[in-house]
């Protein structure tokens, strides 16, 4: 070691560094993944901060006036459904730089000034986590399902995706959309589904699993046929419900939150599947998301372990319930990365992985995967590495190649010689 | 000189980060070294750098939190009492996923088999120093 020379180390001041995602974007660097093309299937937007734009949507004058008649506070705590619990542990875990966050917003250089806050504090986190493309979902929205009146459902599902499709998304060709249908009134799906698809950015649709609709109902029909006949993925985001019966019983979040996701993922893919919708609707592409991979195979077991027994229950199915599921797409996010390289390896293989995972960062949410969470996995190939944080979802949703760097360069992230 | 911890074998360079008193008891700095990060904590009176680079994803891993470990104390008939932050038992919180480490080994709460990658912290004449 040299001590004959002596350098002055420069001390950031509270330990904070420049942006929330300094280190993100060195390793992406060091990886060589701002030439590689990522697509993020699932990040998130704070909507609640931007309810005084998102209200001019809303076409019931009586509803429009509750929201605007209450502070920002009093619409999250009294007029969207509630997710208790504390993602933040006690303040261990630093809130991301999403718009709206507490802290930790992006720094944005003169271009970011002219986009909507939204989408150029998610341009910003894109450039530093090396994403071209990003599908963006809400965040208290997801919880739209429970809410018991179904005309505020209906009328807030609405001006949502007004705001996300027609202010937010056109901002730039990177940002993605699959507006969210109120999956309750199958007429207002095909109003949303006829107002959204083909819109510039639009790639899909999207079902909360907080919601307890009996999708094999009849009613239903016409809403699976209008994707059908467009041949749109339809995918099911699913989110934790600490309050359920079930998860009642337990005394953290922790347990709450980890079961809950794949516990109506897994609820939801029984009832597609069992009721036969992939056979009568061939051309939708389905999709589950932020639940993991774990539940997945074990699914996969249950279900065809059943179905062997009592297939009469499902006469629909012309193959075992997991060879279905096999064809159905998963966001990764959480990765669960086994303790041995060989059990991730055997949990992808047992899902059909390689063809059907779409890398998602669900970013700024506290639980996100960098796309290194994949990248580094060491039983993958070079091949699957590369069509899971991106060339799956290119097909999937027909994107076409981003330009090599692009996300290094969109909205002033700093040089590649800056990161270290 | 005073050393405070063992060094990672390899060359390394030697930096000047601060004088020692700007080190709070239970707290740290985090030293931008050009082609690394290290934080510099205190705790009882000795000093533990780390690099800012978390082993589950990278995340800046010194720039989190710097709390006891969460005990859960239970009474003779094994039912829960009460919930305590051991000072004792200092842990390192990554502010990105919240792993949590041990300050004085660098260990993984959880595993102790992954460790955070730690550096040698000199005091001398009242400066601290860091040889990365
Ligand atoms: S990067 Fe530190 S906990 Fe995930």
């Amino acid at each position: 070691m040299s001590t004959d020379t002596i350098l002055q180390a420069r001390v950031l001041p509270n330990r904070r560094q420049d942006h929330y995602l300094v280190n993100a974007e060195r390793e992406a660097q060091q990886r060589g993944l701002f030439d590689v093309p990522i697509v993020d299937c699932d990040s998130h937007c704070y909507e609640t901060v931007c309810f005084p734009e998102i209200v001019a949507y809303i076409e019931s004058p009586n509803v429009r006036r509750s929201f605007q008649f209450t502070s920002l506070e009093s619409i999250q705590a009294n007029l969207i459904p509630q997710n208790l619990g504390d993602r933040n542990v006690g303040g261990r875990l630093h809130p991301g730089g999403g718009y709206g966050a507490q802290e930790g917003a992006y720094p944005l250089d003169e271009r970011g000034a002219n986009l909507h806050p939204v989408a150029a504090t998610t341009l910003r986190s894109m450039d530093a986590l090396a994403i071209d493309y990003t599908i963006l979902f809400p965040t208290p929205m997801l919880n739209i399902g429970l809410h018991p009146d179904y005309d505020m459902q209906n009328e807030l599902t609405w001006a949502f995706n007004r705001w996300l499709v027609e202010d937010v998304i056109p901002n730039d060709d990177r940002l993605l959309s699959m507006p969210l249908l109120p999956i309750h009134d199958p007429e207002q799906c095909l109003r949303h589904i006829q107002a959204f698809s083909g819109r510039p950015g639009v790639v899909g649709f999207m079902v909360t699993c907080l919601q307890y609709q009996p999708l094999h109902r009849n009613v239903y029909m016409k809403v699976f046929d209008a994707l059908n006949e467009r041949g749109l993925p339809l995918a099911f985001h699913s989110a934790p419900n600490w309050t359920e019966r079930p998860f009642a019983v337990l005394d953290s979040f922790l347990g709450a939150h980890a079961l809950g996701f794949p516990f109506y993922a897994m609820v939801h893919m029984t009832n597609v599947v069992l009721s036969g919708l992939p056979e009568r609707f061939p051309n939708i592409k389905w999709m589950f998301m932020e639940a993991g991979q774990a539940w997945v195979p074990f699914t996969i077991a249950r279900l065809d372990n059943e179905y062997k027994q009592r297939s009469s229950e499902a006469p629909l199915l012309k193959r075992l319930p997991g060879e279905y599921i096999r064809d159905f797409y998963f966001t990764t996010q959480p990765f669960e990365s086994h303790d041995r390289a060989s059990d991730t390896r055997a949990m992808i293989d047992m899902m059909n992985g390689s063809q059907t995972l779409l890398y998602a960062s669900d970013y700024p949410h506290q639980d996100f995967d960098t796309p290194a969470a994949i990248w580094d996995q060491p039983r993958f190939t070079e091949e699957e590495r590369r069509a899971i944080v991106g060339g799956n979802a290119m097909k999937l949703f027909e994107l076409s190649s981003p330009p090599a760097g692009v996300s290094a360069h969109a909205t002033g992230a700093r040089d590649a010689e800056d990161v270290r | 000189m005073e050393n405070h911890t063992t060094t990672d074998p390899g060359v390394a360079q030697r930096y000047r980060v601060c004088a020692v008193e700007e080190i709070a008891e239970n707290g740290g700095v985090l030293a931008d070294l050009g082609h690394r990060e290290v934080g510099v904590f205190k705790h009882k009176g000795r000093l533990y750098a780390y690099d800012n680079r978390c082993i589950h994803q990278g995340g800046p891993v010194c720039s989190g939190e710097l709390l006891g470990a969460t005990k859960l104390e239970l009474d003779e008939g094994k039912q829960a009492r009460r919930e305590i932050l051991d000072e004792d038992e200092m842990r390192l919180v990554c502010p990105w996923h919240g792993w949590e480490f041990d300050l004085l080994s660098g260990q993984a709460a959880h595993d102790r088999r992954y460790r955070l990658r730690r550096f040698n912290v000199t005091v001398e004449d009242g400066v601290v120093y860091v040889d990365a």
